[in-house]
């Protein structure tokens, strides 16, 4: 078995790095000063993170191997979410058979609707592909009430019959767990001025965003992913060349929506609630915003967008006017009304503006996403340091 | 990668063994509830829905609330809590701790507002979440806060199931619901338009148009109404000509609109548009009923919701102590009178506060012990009881009707009778409230 390279070894270290430390990086700012605000190392937020990254890893291997932009990936995230929760209901609250159901149902789900899509390519995969998902997404809000609940949204009682659990005679609801462990036990870490929250929930998560991680660079560095870009490089002549190219298409689109699956899972695992506006086309444009917007087709980028947009939706849109009234007391009244009321436009409700301005930026001026970005600072870094060991090497020659 | 040394790796496992050795001996002592208010403030948690078809009743909801932080703080003139019957509140905060809030926006949409309110307990430690002006919303959020081990106060929900079959320890509502309203309307309606009618709902696909749909049609066909047809509208609509137009063919002569807000407001203009309200079917005028009104959303259908029959949880016009209290300071604060939904949820934050103080805790279960079963007046809706076996309020019901000349834009609609608490009232297992348990209070912790 070929085992992945060192360059690629070190971005998965990396990765387990930052994952392992997230409660620690993401609550730069003690929690008694103004800019908590700013902090986004809560257990809900940091669980977000994982599972939307996981989310963003799968839909990067059918779009940015590939290049089949599906706008229809919401779907499965609320397929497998709603199979997850129906596991909670009907065996235990052990999160493992949900999940497993999850990724089948959704990989199930995912193989019918490519199956038929995948007979076009382009635009018209697209539209299909969005079809399907507000086709899964009007269904789930009226037609399949049953097992929906509709708006209302999926959510465990008192009274399911989980067959495999203790009776339950807390008189509460029961909770999530692996084997005993509670989802949502969070162990807070009290260091001088900040709380550091560690939840076991987030690290369930992020097992999984590694492993994820994982298989999506074992799939990029394959000789299937190699057939994959070469199906986004020209498809047309690869069928000139007598291969057929839809099984690897259809694998494709069937890994990223079970990558899809999986991560509904993982949020009805979090929190046992499943909405059908989940599946909405709003929701599946917010993956392909995640994807371009941290870099299609590099491994790193998904995540790093997944993150982004998560971190505005959550952060950004809780600054209301108090609190900005509260940041700018110190200036003269008229001024400071001023100031409130120009923020206030991208901040709160909001929030949205500022994100639309940061893709339109980050787009014109940085195609490759957020992880060119990266790349341009790190060659800029690079030559300067060349220039500076240059520079070093000339005052170090000893004087003649 | 061949940087790692011995020594290097010695130091390293060095400094992480000591971080992880420091906790242990700086981690402070459990609390014996979630999110115990540390130091001399307590946060309370306002999610309310800023985006989406109910953005207006959120929007007068968060004014509500800040008077309300305002008056427990000892600002203002103190609003209703000079006419509450329980005089514990001092207006020096709650149990003398200053009260601080967070917002969020819920979106309407169940998804939204559990993250929305996971954050503000989690991250803002607010040991109270408030809120929702949808049903499906309330119930999302109040499953989370039994979960979490926070009291929920539902703010307008008025689907039979949150106090009926999703019905939560830690959750309390005190807004009436979509049985209340039928009780108190189909009186008033068999009495102005006879006993022979046929009428065709458009219903608002979720919790709250299921249950209001069926109490309705359940209480006009025990005035020997005939429900022709039941036809469900996503939330998210804006257009609904489409679904207005059958309703001519239907051989209807009543249209009941089991909508709110903005979808009320769309589909109210769009049956008169059709000229709906001219024709005479079966021999008779043809009808609108709403049966939840508010002043917000007749306001936003204008001249169409003269003559138009609804019932209210409340209305600014009422001339109780109470009611008087609360639109002069609500009046003085933003220039115009509140509305039902601004009324629901500054009375719901006086309330909570009024229970910490009376058990002396911010502790769910203590807080849930003062609230279950207590009586009390001078809140604008006269004697009222939260009863204890499914955290429901109990009071009287309005039925109002729009007004045929309203003197300004804020008087749109007039009572037309005030249905006494004893009419409205249910058994708990009632077989349309049947189907959930309460539970145990969770403080979570």
């Amino acid at each position: 078995m070929k085992t992945i390279s060192k360059a690629d070894m070190r971005t998965l270290f990396f990765v387990a790095i930052i994952a392992l430390f997230a409660p620690l990086i993401l609550n730069p700012f003690p929690t008694e000063s103004g800019w908590a605000q700013f902090n986004a190392g809560y257990p809900d937020l940091m669980q977000r993170f994982a599972i939307y990254g996981i989310l963003a890893i799968g839909f990067n291997i059918l779009f940015g191997l590939t290049g089949y932009l599906s706008f229809g990936h919401a779907a499965f995230l609320g397929v497998g979410s709603y199979s997850a929760v129906w596991m909670f209901k009907l065996l235990s609250m052990n999160i493992i058979p949900a999940l497993i159901l999850s990724v089948i149902v959704a990989g199930l789900f995912s193989l019918l609707i490519g199956f038929i899509s995948l007979r076009r390519s382009g635009i018209y995969f697209s539209i299909l592909t969005l079809a399907f998902a507000q086709m899964s997404f009007a269904l789930a809000y009226s037609v399949l009430t049953p097992l929906t609940n509709g708006e209302t949204g999926l959510q465990i009682t008192l009274n399911d019959p989980r067959i495999f659990a203790a009776e339950n005679i807390s008189g509460n609801l029961p909770v999530t767990s692996l084997f005993g462990m509670e989802m949502r036990d969070t162990w807070t870490m009290q260091l001088g001025a900040w709380d550091f929250q560690f939840n076991i929930g987030y690290y369930i998560c992020a097992i999984f965003l590694l492993l994820a991680f994982y298989i999506s660079i074992r799939i990029f560095r394959s000789p299937f992913g190699m057939m994959l870009r070469a199906i986004k490089t020209n498809q047309t002549r690869l069928n000139y060349t007598g291969i057929n190219t839809r099984p690897y298409t259809l694998a494709a689109f069937v890994i990223s929506g079970m990558y899809a699956g999986l991560a509904g899972g993982l949020m009805a695992s979090m929190d046992p609630l499943a909405g059908a506006e989940r599946m909405q086309w709003t929701a599946s444009g917010e993956i392909v915003l995640m994807t371009i917007l941290g870099g299609t087709g590099t491994l790193l980028g998904p995540v790093m967008g997944a993150g982004f947009i998560k971190y505005f939706e959550n952060i950004f849109s809780k600054i209301n006017d108090t609190v900005l009234h509260g940041w700018f007391s110190w200036m003269p009244d008229g001024l400071e009304n001023v100031i409130v009321w120009i923020l206030h436009l991208f901040t709160g409700k909001g929030w949205h503006l500022t994100l639309g301005i940061m893709f339109m930026m980050i787009v014109i001026f940085l195609p490759g996403g957020l992880m060119e970005g990266i790349s341009r600072i790190g060659k800029w870094w690079k030559r300067r340091n060349v220039k500076n060991d240059n520079t070093s090497h000339n005052s170090s020659t000893p004087a003649q | 990668m061949s940087k790692f040394t011995r020594r290097g790796l010695i130091k390293t496992g060095a400094t992480v063994g000591a971080g992880l050795a420091m906790p242990t001996f700086i981690t402070s002592p459990l609390a014996a509830y979630t999110n115990a208010p540390t130091g001399g403030s307590v946060t309370l948690g306002f999610n309310v829905p800023q985006s989406g078809p109910y953005a207006d009743e959120g929007a007068d909801e968060l004014r509500a609330y800040k008077l309300a932080v305002e008056h427990l703080n000892g600002g203002g003139d103190g609003g209703m809590m000079n006419t509450f019957s329980s005089k514990s509140l001092t207006g020096n905060g709650i149990l003398g701790k200053k009260v601080e809030y967070v917002t969020g926006d819920t979106q309407t949409k169940s998804d939204a507002a559990r993250a929305s309110a996971k954050s503000m307990i989690e991250k803002d430690n607010a040991v109270m979440i408030t809120g929702g002006s949808s049903s499906g919303v309330a119930i999302a959020v109040q499953g989370l806060c039994q979960e979490a081990g926070v009291i929920f106060m539902a703010g307008l929900t008025h689907s039979n199931d949150t106090t009926g079959k999703d019905k939560k320890a830690n959750g309390f509502r005190h807004f009436f619901n979509g049985y209340m309203s039928a009780a108190a309307l189909a009186p008033v309606l068999e009495a102005r338009y006879g006993k022979d009618r046929n009428a065709y709902h458009l219903t608002a696909d979720y919790t709250w148009g299921w249950t209001q749909q069926e109490s309705i049609a359940a209480a006009t066909e025990a005035k020997g109404w005939n429900t022709v047809n039941n036809v469900l509208t996503p939330l998210a609509t804006t257009d609904f000509s489409s679904y207005v137009a059958p309703v001519l063919n239907s051989g209807a002569d009543i249209l009941v609109l089991n909508h709110y807000g903005g979808n009320m407001i769309n589909s109210l203009t769009s049956a008169v548009q059709f000229g709906l309200r001219d024709k005479i079917v079966n021999g008779k005028n043809f009808e609108i009923v709403v049966p939840l009104y508010s002043r917000l959303m007749a306001r936003g259908a204008g001249e169409n919701v003269k003559g138009i029959f609804g019932s209210t949880n409340w209305h600014w016009s009422l001339s109780d102590e109470g009611s008087k209290a609360f639109v002069k300071s609500f009046g003085t604060k933003y220039g115009f009178p509140p509305s039902q939904a601004a009324h629901t949820t500054y009375v719901q934050t006086l309330l909570y506060a009024d229970a910490c103080e009376r058990s002396g805790t911010f502790n769910p279960c203590g807080v849930s012990e003062a609230l279950e079963g207590f009586k009390f007046d001078g809140m604008g809706n006269g004697p009222t009881e939260y009863r204890a076996e499914d955290h429901q309020c109990f009071k009287d019901v309005l039925v109002v009707k729009g007004k045929e000349n309203p003197t300004s834009e804020f008087d749109v609609l007039e009572v037309v009778e005030i249905t006494p608490r004893g009419q409205v009232e249910y058994p708990a297992d009632h077989p349309m409230f049947a189907g959930g348990a309460l539970g145990k209070c969770n403080p979570g912790a």
